[in-house]
């Protein structure tokens, strides 16, 4: 049983850092935060207090999973205006403000607004972080992510292992991939991608 | 120039042009023209989607079986929803029953996800066109409670539990940070609502919010995560044993047990909190009976909630299924979404090109090709448009039709219907609310009917958990525990090119998903959905949509902050992003240009 993924009925609310990947997986480089959540999954095993969750775009849905975190780290694609595929990093206050400072995407007010409601709901997180990479393409509808920003990926993780050693949990490398990975039904990047494939090539 | 359109609604576009974009405070982007006369009275109403998107593509050549986890991802807000119109599409074409368990288990999620999405729709998207949050601050405690206290029973409702909410709330906007509260017209004069009444529904905003994370474990406990719980073709994925223990695996009686107890718990905040909050809304409202548009002429259900598992007839299904057309409440007409005849898309003022334009193109012959251009009297650029021609194509949604006309989906439609059919179960609670708001029939054709109608489902979704738990339980204990029928799960069992449909009742109304199989894979996929119903642009007849007809006549204070609108085009709970993509990227709150 692979305890790190998502919400299960018997593991809603005893987690301490929330591990969430952001966007939408149609929408190229929108799907940047759920693809590391992905991968990190793939290669790392956690401690039990750390859960990884693919929050897709369900923006105010997400609000009862932050507000049970203590410590939570966010992926997503951002638009900071900067070249594509430049990650960057912010903390803590400056998270929701840097997710509404310029909004491309669809779900980014929405995640700002989770932040703010858990807030108003008496959330008082230890700490907050966001890792995000400046996109390339959002436009097209059903591809993944470009190549740019796809690389990013290691790096990204690079990052996120090292906000949470600072935060006292240690990922360990896994031996071979878990059995049931974050994505499935095809919604995994490489069913996803070859699936793109053969539709272009059908047209 | 001043017109009568075919479906009776006058429309004059000489006044002032105001443009709102965008309108939702959810994913999805949707941009409302109006024009305005001397008195600021809309008298030409324009919707526009501006986005776009072709489920074909990303939907050809993959495997049907999982169609369902890709159209969860359309939209944040109906995943679920979605995932159900989508396995009934594949057991329709490729003629899988499910077992009665999955049909109690699919529609208690269904209902939960009603409950849901209509608290968090009225609490958290739409109580805000109504409920002033910065008038709270100045509301007396004490008084607050008197209120709380004579509507409803709830236990939460003493001066001291609303005095510490008003201070959380004074700390929350006096450190600058109006988070969700940012986009409101604040001292807006159509707010009608006593500090007491908006102190009391803050509370209730924020206890609705709380609320939501019981209501998602009973997608977890049967979906078997949250978010984005799983699906299957042939029925559910969850296994069922009843004497097991421990916290992992199957669904046992502890499992049941909670999702009971959150079912009991629901009813008693849809009846003790969001009835009563409606009708203390509602009553200092009755006075401002706008938006009703064509609610009053043409409504369209398709009908959800099987009673029984695998019969789709309307005597089968729990939510009307039927059309009316012209307001005769007396004549119900049948629907049938496989009849190339009634469900058909138009694209004449949509951005997308057919062959031939004057004809509507039924779903299972659907095509999504865009075709973007502005019409002649269109003002500014492609990339910069500052008014819409809606003279010619004017918005990324297509027009669907039901037999030529244009149709109003959702709650209200479905309790419009309900009503007219004599179902007690629709009549009764909308004859009670009436009473107690003493206001007419006809007042339910309105912003705030459709409003009320939302509440109202509310409560009937609630009760129809409770209905299905019990159905589920007392069949799990007469010793059938199948969840799933996997006879027709390899592909070497299909036909080689077969069609389907699968339908719902989304929240915000009727959802068809169209499939077309060839080969064991996904040959052409349509989906219409509520939005594009309710936010169609006209058809070459020159048939205004339902966001549309809904503006018209609506006097606003002030054009420069559009609140009469954002309340009117909320009422229907748009929900852009699943017809869907970004033009004009720019700007998270509201910008009215006025011209």
């Amino acid at each position: 049983m692979d305890n790190q993924l998502d919400i299960t009925p018997e593991r809603d609310e005893d987690f301490d850092i929330l591990v969430l990947g952001i966007g939408n997986l149609l929408w190229a480089d929108e799907g940047f935060g759920i693809r590391v959540v992905e991968e990190m999954h793939r290669r790392y095993r956690f401690p039990d207090p750390v859960r990884l969750m693919d929050g897709g775009t369900q923006g105010l849905y997400l609000v009862q999973y932050v507000k049970a975190c203590r410590r939570l780290l966010v992926f997503d694609a951002i638009d900071y205006g900067e070249p594509p595929g430049t990650m960057k990093l912010v903390r803590d206050e400056e998270v929701p403000r840097f997710m509404g400072v310029k909004k491309m995407s669809l779900h980014q007010t929405g995640f700002q607004e989770v932040i703010s409601a858990a807030e108003l709901l008496g959330w008082e997180p230890e700490a907050m972080a966001l890792i995000g990479v400046q996109a390339e393409e959002l436009e097209d509808w059903g591809g993944s992510l470009r190549k740019g920003t796809k690389a990013r990926i290691p790096q990204a993780i690079e990052e996120g292992l090292k906000v949470l050693a600072e935060w006292g949990v240690q990922a360990q490398e896994r031996e071979e991939p878990p059995a049931t990975g974050l994505l499935r039904f095809d919604l995994d990047i490489a069913g996803y991608e070859a699936g793109r494939t053969a539709i272009l090539e059908s047209l | 120039m001043s017109i009568t359109t075919p479906n009776g609604f006058n429309l004059d576009n000489s006044g002032r042009r105001v443009v709102v974009d965008p309108v939702t405070r959810i994913e999805g982007h949707l941009r409302i023209e109006v024009n305005v006369d001397e008195d600021n009275v809309i008298r030409n109403a324009v919707s526009t989607g501006t986005i776009w998107r072709g489920l074909e593509l990303i939907l050809r050549g993959r495997d049907p079986r999982d169609a369902w986890a890709f159209v969860q991802r359309i939209c944040g807000v109906c995943t679920g929803t979605h995932a159900l119109t989508s396995v009934r599409a594949v057991e329709d074409a490729l003629g899988i029953d499910i077992p009665e368990n999955a049909n109690s288990i699919r529609n208690i999620m269904q209902l939960c996800l009603y409950v849901h999405d209509h608290i968090v729709h009225f609490y958290h998207l739409h109580a805000l066109d109504w409920v002033d949050v910065v008038s709270a601050l100045n509301a007396d405690p004490r008084a607050t409670s008197a209120l709380a206290q004579s509507i409803s029973s709830w236990p939460l409702s003493s001066p001291g539990y609303f005095r510490d909410l008003q201070t959380r709330l004074r700390k929350f906007v006096e450190s600058g940070q109006l988070g969700p509260f940012k986009n409101g017209y604040w001292g807006h004069p159509a707010y009608k609502l006593p500090p007491e009444a908006n102190l009391m529904a803050v509370a209730h905003y924020l206890e609705a919010l709380d609320f939501q994370k019981d209501l998602v474990k009973i997608h977890a406990v049967y979906g078997g995560k949250n978010p984005h719980p799983n699906w299957l073709v042939g029925g559910v994925p969850c296994a069922i044993n009843l004497d097991g223990t421990g916290a992992v695996g199957a669904v046992n009686m502890e499992r049941l047990n909670l999702v009971s107890s959150i079912i009991d718990r629901t009813i008693a905040f849809t009846e003790q909190v969001y009835l009563p909050d409606l009708i203390a809304i509602g009553g200092f409202y009755k006075d401002w009976l706008h938006g009703g548009g064509l609610s009053s002429k043409n409504l369209l259900s398709y009908g959800d909630i099987p009673d029984r598992a695998n019969d789709y007839s309307p005597a089968n299904l729990m939510l009307p299924r039927g059309a009316i057309i012209d307001g005769k409440l007396t004549e119900i007409q049948d629907v049938d979404l496989t009849d190339p005849e009634q469900v058909q898309e138009f694209v004449g003022h949509s951005w997308y090109k057919y062959a031939d334009e004057s004809k509507g193109l039924h779903p299972w012959e659907g095509v999504t090709e865009p075709h973007y251009q502005l019409g002649p009297k269109a003002v500014g650029t492609k990339t910069d448009i500052k008014a819409v021609d809606e003279g010619a194509k004017y918005s990324w949604l297509k027009a669907p039709r039901w037999r030529g006309h244009a149709m109003e989906v959702g709650p209200l439609a479905r309790y419009v219907i309900g009503y007219a059919q004599g179902n007690p179960e629709f009549k009764e609670p909308v004859d009670k609310l009436l009473r107690a708001l003493d206001l007419p029939l006809e007042a339910l054709f309105s912003t705030l009917g459709r409003t009320a109608a939302r509440g109202l489902e509310c409560e009937w979704a609630a009760q129809k958990m409770r209905y299905f738990q019990d159905k589920l339980i007392a069949n799990l204990k007469a010793g059938d525990l199948h969840t799933a029928n996997v006879g027709k799960w390899e592909p070497s069992t299909w036909a080689r090119d077969v069609k389907g449909v699968g339908f719902t009742e989304a929240p915000r109304g009727a959802l068809g998903h169209w499939i077309h199989i060839q080969n064991t894979k996904i040959a052409n996929y349509q989906c219409v959905v509520p939005t594009t119903w309710n936010g169609s642009p006209r058809d070459l007849q020159g048939n205004i949509g339902a966001f549309e007809a809904s503006l018209l006549d609506t006097p606003m204070h002030d054009p420069q902050q559009p609140l009469e609108i954002l309340r009117t085009i909320h009422s229907f709970d748009p929900c852009l992003a699943c017809s869907t993509h970004v033009m004009s990227p720019d700007g998270e709150t509201t910008i009215v240009t006025v011209r």
